[in-house]
């Protein structure tokens, strides 16, 4: 049984199609793997018991001509998921069951996959370590005491420790690249506009997007052409032509031309970020691509630009967590008391801090000098990626400025933690498309990852990058089953 | 001095003071669903049944415009005289209260939907331009119940999210009777365009009350202060009244008005300080990252205009030309879309050989008195047009007099009767047959010799005392014109 849960997506959909395992097989594997995997606290809220009769019932009568048939899945616990428990993570959220769904879940349950559980991450998504959960850390598979990185760190966690073949996360400023660049998984955040926002707890509605996260970019190219769709019911959603992503994939990318950006050779960069991203030119070089120097030259200018608009958005996103309608609500003397005990008890540090940044940059006064000018420098931002689109097909960076830390290495310096994401935080500002794979692992062993950069709208473009990347590659992560009980 | 009779002005020793108004009203879109949800706007229903999950401001749930109420606000703004933004922003105001379940209210703030316009009052002394500085489109928060129980407020969601217009005026009123005039001419546009039902007692129309005063001549405004939501336009009069003088009296008494909101109680006739600038919130605005800018091209402005309804000026003026009637008449007849159209449906019926001035007095006279006395609405008029129109042409062609009509009429209020049936069923036509009168007269000469004879030698009074005679002889149907004719001749 034990090797069920290594097989990819695409090997459990053939194994199911062929009849040679069951979704009860797979999903009793899974179940019985992440009972033995406690400590690595990937779940908030597991429904074990409702996806084992789901997949009973598939198996009665299943639907082989769906893409997800009968595949089990656990996901992010900030998609709102219809009479299953939804927290984002926050103890203001701790007693939350929506009666509602996300539109991307909705997408995945209609292709036939079951839902496990939702996954541990950082509070309303704010975090890049998933220590600002409620729910405690989550402990990253490649080593023992090492963060996951966040804010999709459950995610992350549970699909390197095989609990789930797939999953979800959602990526503000790179909450699913960076984790899986920590991890040793592909994740991939989709141009804003292509996921559907709708049921997904807000962190900051101009950035957010959901995405997919596998083992393999094939797995991650079939997730997306699920997840993506247009949706009216989200007004910033877009309806473009959306591709069979998994069906177009070709390693094919000769002539390409990628770009390298200067500016993200960074102060401070250690070594081994510097050389993997060598090999990275390398590899594309191998596969028929031209790299090309380009210049982003607002790049230093993204983090601080998105310490503002990040907050600002939140703060209000934020504001309907008030104790009145749903969630924790602690006693008041009157209606402000209410609001001021309920909202200090209810929302974390981290949370609480951006909360601050976000009302300040916003009031009168600093709105101009903050706010205002944030969304200016925004623009130059994008603007460079316009600029840079003129020569080149895709642009390639290292995912993170460093590989995994440990466990309460940062939690006491915001500011070392805010430029982890460093080299992700441009592509949420630009809405673009980027892709993290894995791609080596440092002088620890632990892995690291490089970040494929498109166009907007042209996901496959980056997906056929990674995919003949992956090849020559040929990434193995280190999965010692250190926590299995 | 005052060249104009109505001039309002506050008197005080030495110093005659100006009062400047501006007004922010409130119009509830006329929509069957709201603003951002497809949940009903229905006035009246059950707490808290006409709630989305969105109007509650549920984790992950987002905004979609209604095309609905933009079309409703472009229309207003089209009535108004007003430029159309063919771009305009929604944007947050931050604040917490337990009936705001976002946080936040939607609304518009740097870049509204509508901009600058205009609107005419008549006022006894003639017309007057009333400057509109901007509508813009936001959501109507919930509402809160303090007085269901002593320990608890209670919050009904379903006016959360409904739409609202908010109409701000330039300070171009001076009046409380301006304002009077400037909320009926507004109401009365909206409700010929059918984008607000314009009805008070429900909320569907309220408004904030900017007030300042300043002595006569000054061009500078003085400090002014903010009356909060006042829903009607007597409440608005009076909270005009009171804080004017309450601002003059300061200024005489060489104090200093602070700029503040203030709250009408209209208990006890006063305004009341709710809070002060230094206290006002801070909301915190920018763009709603959930909703992109919304464009409207020129296409859909066009295609709204070309099917805007005869507007109360346009009317009016077509009114005096085609049916010669009075400024006033005309004024009173338009400014309600209803009685505009029951005058219209009256015109329509009464055919070619109409009497329009005696049409009007009918609508503006006994018609108006019944509605008045029953309180109805005209669209709920006891007598319909048709009706109307053929008593009108009865009273026209000489079938019945005036007077007869009057009965008529009152037998017509009970399940608008045929005019025609009701006179033939009373034999109530008028007589019209001069032997018959001549012989009615006769026995009354006859019968009143003395009278006769005291008239002849000059007391020419009498005239009216035969008149009487005939006509109660006659059960009121002798045509009167005969009966003084033929009066004449045997006198």
């Amino acid at each position: 049984m034990s090797d069920i849960t290594k097989q990819s997506l695409t090997e459990l959909v053939e194994n199911i199609k062929n009849k040679n395992l069951s979704s009860t097989d797979i999903t009793k594997a899974f179940i019985e793997r992440s009972e033995k995997s406690k400590e690595l606290n990937v779940y908030i809220t597991d429904d074990f018991t409702s996806a084992l009769d789901k997949a009973k019932k598939f198996d009665q009568k299943p639907n082989l001509d769906l893409k997800l048939p009968g595949i089990p899945m656990a996901v992010k616990d900030l998609f709102c998921t219809k009479d299953v428990k939804t927290t984002a993570g926050s103890k203001i959220l701790n007693n939350f069951v929506p009666t509602y769904e996300s539109t991307v879940t909705e997408n995945i349950w209609n292709e036939g996959a079951i839902l496990l559980g939702k996954l541990n991450c950082d509070e309303f998504a704010m975090g890049s370590s998933n220590e600002t959960s409620f729910f405690g850390n989550v402990q990253n598979p490649i080593d023992k005491n090492l963060v996951p990185g966040g804010s999709s760190g459950g995610s992350a966690s549970a699909l390197a420790g095989q609990l789930t073949p797939i999953t979800i996360g959602t990526d503000t400023g790179g909450s699913i690249r960076q984790p899986a660049s920590f991890t040793g998984t592909v994740g991939l955040k989709p141009t804003y506009g292509s996921c559907s926002r709708y049921g997904i707890v807000a962190f900051a509605s101009s950035l957010d997007q959901a995405g997919p996260m596998a083992q393999n970019v094939k797995d991650c190219a079939l997730l997306q052409e699920i997840i993506s769709t247009y949706d009216p019911k989200d007004s910033t959603s877009i309806d473009f032509k959306r591709n069979q992503y998994s069906k177009k994939l070709n390693n094919n990318i000769k002539g390409k031309k990628i770009g390298i950006p200067k500016e993200y050779r960074v102060d401070g960069m250690p070594k081994e970020i510097e050389d993997l991203w060598q090999k990275g030119i390398q590899y594309v070089k191998e596969c028929g691509a031209k790299t090309i120097d380009i210049s982003l030259p607002h790049t230093s200018y993204a983090l601080p630009t998105y310490y503002i608009v990040a907050p600002a958005e939140a703060s209000s996103n934020l504001a309907r967590y008030d104790g009145v309608k749903y969630g924790f609500r602690a006693k008041g003397e009157n209606l402000i008391d209410m609001y001021e005990k309920t909202r200090s008890e209810g929302f974390g540090a981290e949370v609480q801090r951006r909360i601050m940044i976000g009302t300040y940059v916003l009031s009168s006064g600093y709105y101009d000098a903050y706010y205002l000018k944030a969304q200016k420098v925004r623009k130059l931002i994008k603007n460079d990626f316009d600029e840079a689109y003129k020569k080149v097909d895709a642009i390639l960076t290292p995912s993170t400025p460093s590989s995994a830390f440990k466990i309460g290495e940062k939690t006491d310096d915001p500011v070392s933690m805010y430029l982890n994401d460093i080299f992700t935080v441009p592509v949420n500002l630009a809405g673009l498309p980027g892709i993290s794979i894995p791609a080596g692992h440092d002088s620890k062993g632990y892995p690291l990852g490089l970040q494929i950069i498109g166009k907007a709208f042209d996901e496959q473009n980056i997906l056929n990058i990674a995919f003949a990347m992956e090849e020559k590659i040929n990434f193995k992560n280190k999965i010692t089953d250190w926590w299995i009980e | 001095m005052s060249k104009n009779s109505a001039e309002y002005l506050i008197n005080r020793k030495d110093n005659q003071y100006e009062v400047v108004i501006g007004l922010e009203v409130h119009a509830q879109v006329l929509s069957e669903s709201k603003l951002f949800s497809t949940s009903a706007t229905k006035f009246g229903a059950e707490p808290n049944t006409q709630v989305s999950l969105v109007d509650a401001a549920f984790p992950g749930m987002l905004p979609v415009i209604n095309e609905f109420c933009i079309k409703q606000a472009i229309k207003t703004g089209i009535g108004l005289n007003a430029k159309i933004n063919k771009r305009s922003v929604f944007d947050r105001k931050n604040y917490f209260y337990a009936d705001l379940p976002q946080g936040y209210q939607i609304s518009q703030f740097k870049d509204p939907i509508v901009g600058e316009g205009k609107v005419i009052l008549d006022m006894p002394d003639g017309q007057k331009e009333v400057g509109i500085e901007r509508l813009h489109l936001e959501q109507d928060a919930g509402k809160s119940i303090h007085d269901l129980d002593p320990q608890n407020t209670f919050v009904d969601l379903n006016r959360s999210g409904v739409a609202l217009m908010e109409i701000v005026s330039k300070p171009d009123l001076r009046s409380p009777d301006e304002v009077s005039s400037y909320i009926k001419k507004l109401r009365s546009i909206m409700r010929y365009l059918g984008t607000c039902d314009g009805n008070m007692q429900e909320g569907s129309l309220r408004a904030d009350v900017n007030v300042s005063v300043r002595i006569k001549g000054s061009k500078e405004f003085g400090t002014r202060c903010e009356i909060k939501n006042v829903n009607s336009i007597k409440f608005m009069q009076m909270a005009i009244e009171y804080e004017a003088n309450r601002q003059v009296d300061l200024i005489e008494e060489g104090k200093s008005i602070d700029q503040e909101t203030r709250l009408f109680d209209t208990k006890k006739n006063e305004t009341r300080s709710m809070r002060s600038k230094e206290d006002a919130h801070d909301y915190r605005y920018f763009p709603d990252p959930d909703l992109l800018p919304l464009e409207i091209s020129d296409k859909f402005i066009n295609d709204l205009k070309n099917n805007i309804p005869e507007l109360p000026d346009d009317k009016k003026k077509r009114f005096i030309d085609e049916f010669k009637l009075s400024p006033y008449e005309a004024t009173i007849l338009v400014s309600d879309i209803d009685t505009a159209k029951y005058f219209e449906e009256v015109v329509a019926k009464m055919g070619k050989n109409r009497d329009m001035k005696l049409a009007v007095n009918w609508i503006t006279g006994e018609l108006f008195a019944v509605l008045n006395n029953k309180n109805l609405e005209i669209s709920q008029s006891p007598v319909s047009a048709k009706n109307l129109a053929i008593l009108v042409n009865l009273i026209k062609n000489g079938t019945i007099s005036g007077k007869i009509a009057k009965t008529v009429f009152e037998l017509m209020l009970d399940g608008d009767k045929d005019p025609q049936k009701i006179v033939e069923e009373k034999g109530l036509k008028q007589q019209r047959d001069p032997k018959a009168i001549e012989a009615l007269i006769d026995k009354i000469i006859n019968d009143n010799r003395e009278k006769a004879i005291e008239y002849k030698s000059g007391k020419e009074k009498l005239f009216g005392f035969f008149v009487g005679q005939a006509m109660k002889a006659s059960g009121g149907k002798a045509n009167p014109q005969l009966i003084n004719e033929i009066l004449k001749k045997k006198l």
